[in-house]
């Protein structure tokens, strides 16, 4: 059999390609080679679309995207050229984006350590898990609505605007942050717990060792050692607080300017309703009633901007970590 | 108080808190279920869960339901939402076959096939593909696929064979059957991937010694060794499909009608809704009691969906412990 020759194939390679391979696909059975072919298609199809996507919204960007649109505010007009930029989404964004990480990074932390370091009684440990797990598998415009019920609770009522006839509308920046911080939740929460996980058992016995309490060590040794961690989480979750359209739909009121309600300068602000880059984007495109796609790609190009500076941040973050612990990235494709 | 507060916590303390916070977390959850259940409930009292079935006009029955006031009469809570239910079923299942198909496939081309350099650029190009909002999946549907299918595709004679019942614009399943495939196949290469990467290798060096072809032996060890991850991966994805919500009320033509196969190749163009995109589209509604709560029906009918899929995906996970292979 020609196929059983001797040769010196590279031992340590994923599979013998290249010129050393054990045997030509042109000798294997139909089904493997139109598995083989499948495979290709498939991998480089998805990359192409990818760079399609981002092409294609960058020449729109491009096309579209003029500075002034930046720095100008939304208006109502009957004509394209009145309607303003979008700084006021922008800064929505960014007010939501911090809002939903300042309510999350406690949270998620706070959980984590207390899952990885205590974790006693098991069932409640097991109960915490398991329920942010049905956090993240949760459909945003689920988590919108119950934001919605309970921010329409009378309770709740000076945390949005109030009507004259005692109607609590439930929208506000609050209201749509405070959810939107479940929506970060998760991936924070994982990346923190799997990063107090790898932590070696020694670290934490040396301190202890040293007379250190369990928070102090996990003041000083734990939570310093999975600062990267933190960091990938934080990303993500902003990347998921940004990139969300749901929650600022349903709670955000989709002002078109940010609109404070009372006099109080800061919790005005936040009992206020707005609008953000993503829900900019859906009323404008041939769904919303806007119906100006030029200034919807403009808002898309921002958007897709921030995705991309962030997933290069995430992998940034992985690279710095993985060459500090010292771990082989190959445990961590994609 | 405050100089308690900044002095070295004692250890019992600190434990406390961190629980308080962590069983804060649970009571989110739990809270939720409670409150969508609430709002829902006038829905399942007055229907059962035969709101669930067919029969009706859906179309209609929602405009009665916006248009009673603060006190609905009974009648107004008439409902039957299998036009959506079946719009949801469909689109999912769709996304869900042809994404399994084409992740598992991926998954081999970045694990074991692609040369070195050109799985560097894989990789963060279909983890990019995962993070792109879906209201940027749905401007490129709506302003790019949309009216090319409405104007390339769809022929004349189709446009005229429904025109009684339904408009063909282009919007329509098979828009969002593809953008929603393109959405939902990077989470699964993600945990797919991972798992084929933790399938011993000296397994698959094996099947290759006795003689098999490098593909067959990917595709009848590894693979195999994987399938928990990748029926995992399927339920993940399946969860994600159920609950998108924006990309689909923008590019599925947003009528609560439900694409029948058996119009033939027409069948791809017809206009439908989902679970969540009747949420987007009726959001503005909400404060008429009777449809609110048709709306927080369909939300606990996702819910219920998420809380069933992550069971199963718990389940389906055991037995990849016993082979000490993550996923």
């Amino acid at each position: 059999m020609s196929t059983m020759a001797p040769r010196s194939a590279q031992p340590n390679g994923p599979m013998m390609t290249g010129p050393g391979r054990r045997s030509s696909p042109m000798t294997w059975r139909w089904g493997d080679r139109v598995a083989l072919a499948f495979a290709w298609f498939a991998g480089i199809g998805l990359c192409v679309i990818a760079a399609a996507i981002v092409l294609y919204m960058g020449y729109r960007g491009v096309q579209y995207l003029r500075p002034t649109l930046l720095f100008s505010r939304p208006s109502i007009s009957t004509s394209q050229s009145g309607t303003g930029g979008f700084l006021d989404p922008l800064l929505g964004t960014g007010l939501l984006t911090l809002i939903g990480i300042v309510l999350a990074v406690p949270l998620a932390v706070g959980s984590a350590l207390w899952i990885a370091e205590y974790g006693r009684p098991t069932w409640l440990a097991r109960a915490v898990e398991s329920s942010i797990e049905v956090v993240a598998g949760t459909p945003d415009i689920v988590i919108a609505l119950f934001g919605l019920s309970i921010f329409q609770l009378r309770l709740f009522a000076p945390f949005s605007f109030t009507a004259s006839g005692g109607g609590v509308f439930g929208k506000s920046f609050i209201a749509a942050g405070s959810m939107m911080s479940l929506i970060a939740l998760p991936p924070l929460f994982t990346a923190t717990r799997d990063g107090l996980q790898a932590v070696p058992a020694h670290m934490r016995e040396a301190a202890f060792a040293l007379g250190k309490t369990r928070i102090a060590t996990i003041r000083r040794v734990l939570l310093p050692s999975v600062r990267s961690n933190i960091a990938t989480g934080v990303t993500l979750g902003v990347s998921r607080i940004i990139g969300d359209t749901a929650i600022v739909v349903l709670l955000l009121g989709e002002t078109l300017r940010i609109e404070s309600q009372g006099s109080v300068p800061g919790v005005g602000l936040l009992r206020g309703t707005g609008s953000t880059l993503t829900s900019y984007v859906y009323g404008n495109s041939p769904a919303g009633e806007g119906g100006a796609p030029q200034k919807a790609y403009a808002a898309a190009f921002v958007l897709m901007v921030f995705v991309l500076a962030l997933n290069l941040l995430v992998d940034r973050i992985g690279r710095s970590q993985a060459e500090s612990v010292g771990l082989s990235s190959a445990g961590a494709v994609v | 108080m405050l100089k308690r507060l900044s002095d070295p916590w004692p250890d019992h303390r600190a434990e406390r808190s961190l629980g308080a916070v962590s069983l804060l977390v649970a009571l989110l959850v739990v809270a939720m279920v409670v409150f969508v259940g609430v709002h829902a409930w006038p829905i399942f009292q007055h229907n059962g869960l035969s709101w669930l079935g067919p029969g009706g006009s859906l179309e209609t029955e929602i405009g009665n339901m916006g248009s009673t006031g603060v006190h609905p009469p009974a009648s107004a809570y008439h409902l039957r939402a299998w036009p959506i239910v079946y719009g949801t079923l469909l689109t999912t299942t769709i996304a869900v076959v042809f994404g399994l198909v084409i992740a598992v496939f991926s998954s081999i081309f970045i694990v074991e096939l692609a040369p070195a350099r050109l799985r560097k650029v894989a990789i963060p190009v279909i983890r990019l593909l995962a993070s792109v909002p879906s209201v940027i999946y749905g401007l490129i549907g709506i302003l790019v696929l949309v009216p090319f299918v409405g104007n390339d595709l769809v022929t004349a004679h189709e446009k005229a064979s429904v025109q009684n019942v339904v408009e063909l614009t282009g919007a329509g399943l098979l828009v969002t059957a593809v953008i929603l495939t393109v959405m939902i196949t990077p989470i699964m290469i993600a945990l797919i991937c991972e798992a084929l990467v933790s399938v011993p290798s000296a397994w698959r060096e094996g099947a290759i010694a006795l003689g098999v072809n490098p593909v067959r032996a990917v595709l009848a060890v590894t693979v195999r060794a994987a399938r928990p991850a990748i029926v995992a991966a399927a339920v993940l994805a399946t969860a994600r499909a159920l609950g998108e919500a924006i990309m689909i009320s923008m590019v599925s033509g947003s009528r609560s009608f439900a694409p029948k196969p058996i119009d033939g190749l027409t069948f791809l163009f017809e206009p439908l809704r989902t679970l969540a995109s009747a949420i987007v589209d009726y959001h503005e509604g909400i404060n008429a009691p009777a449809l609110g709560s048709t709306l927080y029906a369909f939300a606990f009918l996702l819910l219920f969906s998420a809380f069933a899929l992550s069971v199963a995906g718990y389940l389906i996970k055991l037995p990849l412990r016993k082979y000490q292979v993550r996923g």
